[in-house]
């Protein structure tokens, strides 16, 4: 679905690419790898507007439990209704069958304030522990 | 002036192997250990369906020898020492005055005058401390061995097959069976037990050999589906066998009773310290028990997680996890209603959401590996 070299990253590490008129969410192959195995994602309603960087799905890994923040604002307009049922698909194909859910960005300024991946790449060797 | 003291973890003689094999260490009570090295589900589904290795080398030993070792035994630790013949191992608790767990421990009788104890690695200094003052007035001779074994885990349902090819004699062990024996020309003792709630066997070796025992046990154990395994695994293993986490399940302000382990409790054995507060306890009932909680919605409980009743709050969960075998969120915490029958329903309190969960029969699973 979606090569991590057309993304953008949010520093909280979601990636999001457009498709059509809305754009695709997952987290990215950095963040699955640190949280482990993803055991349980509770995802948004189809519907709800949501802002920029706002808490919009929750993730469970059996290590803790994380906030995946949207990252541009807009309204939900798809979730990937495998995701429930298989939550291990955000370790085993973060950027293409573990996308979480399809947002219509309500600016576009706020896409462009996102890193592309080669900045992404950037800021993970900066923000490493 | 001021000193300041800095602690560096530990490590143990299999660190650079669990680098070279892609371990992501964290601290583990000041030991530098693998929390996993693929994923915890895998880790953890490979002992159940195959088997695994485990570096458990933080742990600690302590031999007791003399002619009043068995009788030390039974004065420091609640289960019946009398039970056991040269070569069996046994599950007990060290109890303080109070009936307090000062520890959990599996301690092998290696001869009439031979004992040796093994020990959780958060608590050494402190058990040693203990045992020493106890052994006052007795016939015995402590050693703390800590710094000279390390310790791995083969567990899982193949386990005896792919130690039958390494050291024949061990691999015919009986469940709790101990057998000292040479490997690679040094002292050694390999046990049938281990704390994953599947068969497998524990080998204390010296730290100079640990790591050609990892190696040839990775090696050799392929073919069988050995994978090694973290400390991620390990939680989520012990906890769906129903076993303790010192520290965590069960410390010097919890008695057995009360953590469900009455079982390793024997008052009809000669007396022993902490035996008249269990006593007691036993007469006047308890007032909270370690129960098992499993929940009835997908999510996954974590430790200090309130446990209610209606609106009534029982108690908060002290070990939770989502168990991979069961695919659901499982944990076990003092309740204050120590007698709720499995199937009874309450609620979780998770992320300020009321999670709907039921009092659960622990072990939560029970491997046809252990029941053979």
């Amino acid at each position: 679905m979606a090569n991590p070299e057309s993304c953008r990253f949010a520093k909280s590490h979601e990636w999001i690419v457009a498709e059509g008129d809305a754009a695709v969410v997952g987290l990215s192959n950095h963040a699955q790898k640190e949280i482990t195995d993803v055991v349980f994602v509770e995802l948004p309603k189809v519907g709800r507007k949501l802002k920029q960087g706002e808490a919009a799905a929750v993730i469970e890994s059996v290590k803790a439990a994380f906030d995946f923040y949207a990252p541009v604002s807009g309204e939900v307009t798809a979730v990937n209704p495998d995701l429930p049922g298989n939550p291990a698909l955000v370790n085993q194909s973060p950027h293409e069958k573990g996308w979480f859910f399809k947002i219509k960005p309500s600016s576009e300024a706020e896409m462009n304030s996102l890193m592309d991946f080669a900045a992404y790449q950037e800021f993970l060797k900066t923000a490493a522990h | 002036m001021r000193m300041t003291t800095t602690t560096l973890p530990r490590r143990t003689a299999l660190y650079d192997l669990h680098k070279e094999a892609g371990g992501r260490m964290v601290d583990f009570h000041g030991w530098e250990l693998p929390v996993q090295y693929s994923s915890v589900m895998q880790e953890h589904h490979a002992v159940r369906r195959a088997c695994g290795i485990f570096d458990v080398s933080h742990m600690g030993q302590v031999e007791v020898k003399g002619p009043d070792a068995i009788a030390f035994m039974q004065k420091v630790s609640s289960n019946d020492a009398a039970r056991l013949k040269d070569g069996d191992a046994m599950y007990a608790h060290i109890l303080n005055e109070k009936g307090g767990v000062v520890d959990d421990i599996i301690y092998s009788r290696l001869g009439a005058q031979h004992v040796f104890i093994v020990v959780n690695a958060a608590t050494v200094a402190k058990d040693y401390a203990w045992l020493l003052e106890h052994a006052e007035g007795m016939n015995v001779t402590l050693e703390n061995r800590s710094e000279h074994f390390g310790m791995v885990a083969l567990q899982g349902p193949k386990a005896e097959r792919l130690l039958s090819d390494i050291a024949p004699e061990a691999a015919k062990l009986k469940r709790f069976g101990a057998l000292p024996l040479q490997l690679y020309n040094r002292d050694s003792l390999i046990t049938r037990t281990g704390y994953t709630g599947e068969d497998g066997f524990e080998l204390i070796v010296p730290n100079e050999t640990v790591p050609r025992v990892w190696e040839t046990l990775v090696a050799e154990g392929a073919s069988y589906g050995l994978v090694p395994c973290g400390l991620g695994a390990r939680d989520t293993l012990r906890l769906e066998a129903g076993y303790l986490l010192y520290g965590s399940d069960v410390d010097d302000d919890h008695t057995p009773y009360e953590a469900g382990y009455g079982w390793v409790v024997k008052l009809a054995k000669p007396s022993f310290i902490g035996r008249e507060p269990l006593e007691r306890q036993k007469k006047e009932g308890l007032k909270r028990k370690l129960l098992g909680v499993k929940l009835l919605e997908r999510g996954v409980p974590r430790s200090g997680a309130p446990v209610l009743v209606g609106e009534e709050r029982l108690g908060t969960l002290t070990s939770a996890t989502f168990s991979p075998t069961l695919q659901a969120g499982i944990g076990v915490g003092y309740l204050s209603k120590p007698d709720l029958a499995p199937g009874t329903k309450v609620s979780v309190e998770l992320h300020g959401r009321r999670m709907a969960a039921e009092i659960s029969a622990v072990p939560f699973y029970k491997s046809p590996s252990l029941t053979k």
